[in-house]
């Protein structure tokens, strides 16, 4: 008896609540709405997932930082309890940024924490790029999320550097003066910008705070709003589902928001969590106190950039020497415009990719079935083209160190790295092309004649066979459910012109399309059966 | 979709849910569909032993969350930081990152393992509808466009928009002027260095002591700041610094050439010790080559030809620093580098 009373409490005091909140935000909707909206399930879709979840632990771990951290350069004299820097002129920021790490308990783990978060932020993100890319998943409806995610990528890599600059080592400070040094380059605007952002000369005792409004405030702002559009988009268009039995353009088929996702999900956050507290537990993260306070004369030899701004360095140190040329009584850096135009040149050609992929399909349908990589051969050859791109620019940063790490000389390596990023894209598409293209084929081998089982027999006349299990029919289903696309010929238009824009929009179908493999039709798995009966 | 056609002038495949499908080919025998995969079977459905198995996994783990916890708060206390104690830091760094680490994978791990065990795993369909409205919602949401413009006159009244359109362009512009005030007029201070104040000692980074010409070996290598600069405030110190830092180094004078002797003392030469190419310290001193190499990109010098560029990102030799010698044999630089120092800028050579 008293169990029923006990019940009766609880769900008294839980509907109440819902009855509260029902009739004040109306609750009960909301929850009609979202409660069992189907998520479907795979292991790449949490890519996007931890960037999120490392987000949250930016939050987390950068407020507790702000309360402890002081921007200001004025210049003091160390007299923390680190005993080697006892002493030494820095600026508050660096002073403020010892006392997190050696005063304040927790604080070091919370720097840690925070540096790490921010290192698994961007690589989160750009793999969840990656997987986007690679599935088509930016195909109709997604071609604005797709954009506003790449500005999530950037603002990721914009929050890093302003935050990885705000302590005032010296590792951070020659980071800041290679900026100032790019920004000098700058065709009319360069040593006008750099004087405004750095009030005046390098490095002055302003551009700390201006870095610590940016990266307390405009940017996670930023972030917050496109997050904010990037999920409510996801909403909007339910998320995609790879290719499967049931799996259509027209439903999603996964798991329901309440219980599953909420446990799922939620239990993810925790994880991505607890692994980013482990990393910054174990793994020392950023130890400024080894490099001293910025002084803009000492350098070490073998430092490095936080690795999402590699890429970016890696152009610089592989631009060719005798780029800079006097025209018109002013200075033309191209020693460091080439660079920059590369780093920039690759992430507009990302930015717009699916609209341009839009272009030559001509598809206006809507694609919530994932293509498989290789059923879009060129598509995924770009896509490997780019990647290897990113790849030799950003080992090229670190050329120095594989000089010395593997006993080469320096001048062979970067020459090698140069060849390198000419010549891999090239060989990347290639032979990501053929290998898309051979997997296509194989495919079709299992559909027609299922899988190799092993085993030998002899026929009656004498013939040996090997034997082949059929695939299932979800097999069957999985490796032909995908979207095959001819290329056009350019036609002329109702005034009977060929205009330029449907000469390109041929040569980039033909170069899309001209290599393909169709997927098994009916009548040819049909006949395949017949021609296996007879034997 | 009307741009297409007018373009190619071609009907392209045919349509699906009303929207065109371009280039894909449309397959006429596309295998059917074999519908969603059954669920399988998993241990916990079909056993009770390893469902309360399961169950009692998730509890455990969220037992050792709350112990985490607990232990985290416990740690915070019980090792303090102590000045005097070596590895206090990283004591209470572990402990703490420990506790909490579990704290919070004790959560997680329970809540996925109860998802995966213990929830339903049979998949679900839900219809999807096309992102579009339907073509009664588009034409309501036309219709209140037209009379938004109707009942204000949008389109009518062109005065009223046009005089909209400058005071939408215009008003922006004061928040951009606003922030002329981050920076001043960069002027000519790109252009002089402290060696310009005129027959100032080289003297020793970072302590400030004065070099005798006696004191430079044939291959030491000195950095150098000029007389005074260890005085200034911030942020003059470092903004000083960071144009007038200089290397200076002994060569054997027949190696070197003309111009660098005459500008130099006895094979002694000073060199901005700021990279052309985006500024930072050259610092890096190879004896048996004569080369400066700066460590941030690579770029080489070569110091027994005029610092000319050998390797490397960088465009322009290193600017010389003329130097002679006082009264007393202490190095000094008459006047400033007779170029810019450091990366290049648009002005440069106005």
């Amino acid at each position: 008896m008293s169990n029923t009373v006990d019940t009766k409490k609880k769900g008294g005091f839980l509907a109440g609540t819902a009855n509260y909140l029902d009739e004040r935000v109306g609750v009960a909707g909301i929850l009609k709405e979202f409660g069992r909206k189907i998520f479907p399930d795979h292991w790449s879709f949490m890519l996007g997932e931890v960037a999120l979840y490392s987000f949250l632990v930016l939050l987390l771990s950068g407020t507790f930082l702000t309360f402890f951290f002081d921007p200001s350069m004025a210049e003091v004299h160390y007299d923390g309890v680190f005993g080697p820097l006892k002493g030494a002129p820095m600026s508050v920021a660096y002073q403020s940024t010892l006392d997190i790490s050696f005063e304040v308990r927790g604080g070091l783990l919370m720097r840690q924490v925070h540096h790490w978060s921010a290192l698994l932020f961007v690589a989160a993100a750009g793999l969840h790029m990656l997987r986007v890319f690679f599935t088509g998943a930016f195909r109709k409806p997604r071609e604005i999320n797709w954009v506003v995610g790449f500005m999530l990528f950037v603002l990721g890599m914009a929050g890093g550097f302003t935050g990885y600059s705000l302590p005032d080592d010296l590792l951070s400070g020659n980071g800041l003066r290679i900026i100032d040094g790019m920004i000098k380059g700058l065709p009319v605007i360069g040593s006008y910008t750099s004087s405004l952002l750095f009030g005046g000369e390098f490095p002055g005792d302003e551009i700390i705070q201006r870095l610590y409004s940016l990266h307390i405030m405009i940017v996670p702002a930023l972030i917050l709003v496109f997050l904010v559009i990037h999920l409510f988009m996801v909403v909007i268009h339910k998320h995609t589902h790879y290719s499967g039995g049931g799996k259509k353009d027209t439903n999603v088929v996964g798991y329901p928001l309440m219980p599953v996702y909420v446990a799922k999900a939620g239990g993810f956050f925790f994880i991505v969590f607890g692994v980013i507290m482990l990393s910054g537990t174990l793994f020392t993260i950023n130890p400024v106190w080894n490099y001293g306070g910025y002084d803009p004369s000492p350098v070490s030899a073998g430092t490095q950039p936080d690795w999402y701004i590699g890429f970016l360095d890696g152009a610089l140190r592989l631009t060719p020497s005798h780029l800079e040329f006097v025209l018109g009584g002013n200075t033309w850096s191209f020693n460091i415009l080439l660079p920059m135009l590369a780093g920039v040149g690759l992430l507009g050609v990302v930015a717009v990719y699916p609209f341009i992929e839009a272009w030559v399909t001509g598809d206006k349908r809507e694609h919530h079935v994932l293509d498989r990589p290789r059923n879009a051969p060129t598509r995924t050859a770009i896509g490997a083209a780019g990647v290897t791109f990113y790849a030799v620019l950003w080992a090229g940063a670190s050329t120095d160190l594989i000089a010395t790490n593997f006993k080469m000389s320096l001048n062979h390596v970067l020459t090698s790295m140069q060849i390198l990023l000419l010549a891999g894209p090239v060989i990347a598409y290639w032979a990501t092309k053929r290998l898309c293209l051979s997997l296509q084929r194989k495919d079709r081998e299992i559909v027609l004649h299922g899988h190799e089982s092993g085993r030998i027999i002899r026929l009656p006349h004498g013939e040996y066979v090997e034997v082949h299990d059929a695939a299932d029919e979800y097999q069957i289903w999985k490796l032909t459910d995908f979207k095959e696309y001819s290329p056009t010929l350019a036609r002329p238009n109702a005034k009977g012109v060929i205009t330029i824009r449907a000469r390109i929009r041929a040569a980039m179908s033909k170069w899309f399309f001209e290599d393909r493999v169709s997927p098994v039709g009916s009548t040819e798995l049909e006949a395949a059966k017949h021609h296996k009966e007879l034997h | 979709m009307a741009k297409n056609q007018k373009d190619l002038a071609v009907v392209e495949s045919a349509p699906e849910h009303d929207y065109l499908a371009g280039l894909a080919v449309i397959a006429p025998d596309k295998i059917s569909d074999p519908g969603i995969e059954p669920h399988r079977v998993r241990m916990t459905d079909k056993s009770v032993k390893h469902e309360k198995a399961a169950a009692r996994q998730v509890a455990v783990l969220f037992l050792v969350s709350i112990i985490g916890s607990a232990f985290a708060i416990w740690a915070y206390y019980a090792f303090p930081f102590e000045a005097e104690v070596a590895g206090s830091l990283r004591v209470n760094t572990i402990f703490l990152g420990l506790g909490i680490t579990l704290g919070l994978l004790g959560i997680g791990i329970g809540a996925v393992h109860w998802a995966k065990t213990l929830m339903p795993d049979a998949e679900v369909a839900e219809d999807r509808h096309l992102t579009r409205g339907s073509e009664e919602v588009r034409a309501a949401a036309v219709e209140i466009i037209r009379l938004a413009d109707e009942e204000s006159g949008f389109s009518r009244r062109k005065l009223i928009r046009r005089t909209l359109y400058g005071a939408l362009a215009l008003f922006p512009i004061p928040a951009i002027v606003l922030f002329s005030d981050l920076g001043p007029n960069p002027k000519d201070s790109l252009r002089h260095t402290m060696w310009g104040k005129g027959k100032l000692r080289l003297t020793r980074d970072p302590d400030g002591t004065a070099i005798k010409a006696a004191d430079v070996q044939i291959g030491s290598v000195f950095h150098v700041i000029p007389e005074g600069l260890v005085d200034l405030e911030a942020p003059d110190l470092l903004n000083e610094k960071a144009k007038a830092a200089v290397l200076l180094v002994r060569l054997d004078p027949s190696e070197i050439t003309q111009k660098q002797r005459d500008w130099g003392y006895d094979g002694i030469v000073a060199y901005s010790k700021i990279c052309t190419h985006v500024g930072c310290p050259v610092a890096l001193y190879e004896q048996h080559t004569h080369h400066l190499l700066c460590p941030c990109h690579q770029s080489t010098f070569d110091l027994a030809n005029d610092c000319a560029v050998i390797f490397g990102p960088a465009s322009r030799p290193l600017p010389q620093l003329k130097i002679e010698v006082d009264a007393e044999g202490y190095l000094v630089a008459p006047g400033d580098f007779e170029e810019p120092v450091g990366p290049s800028f648009w002005e440069r050579k106005a």
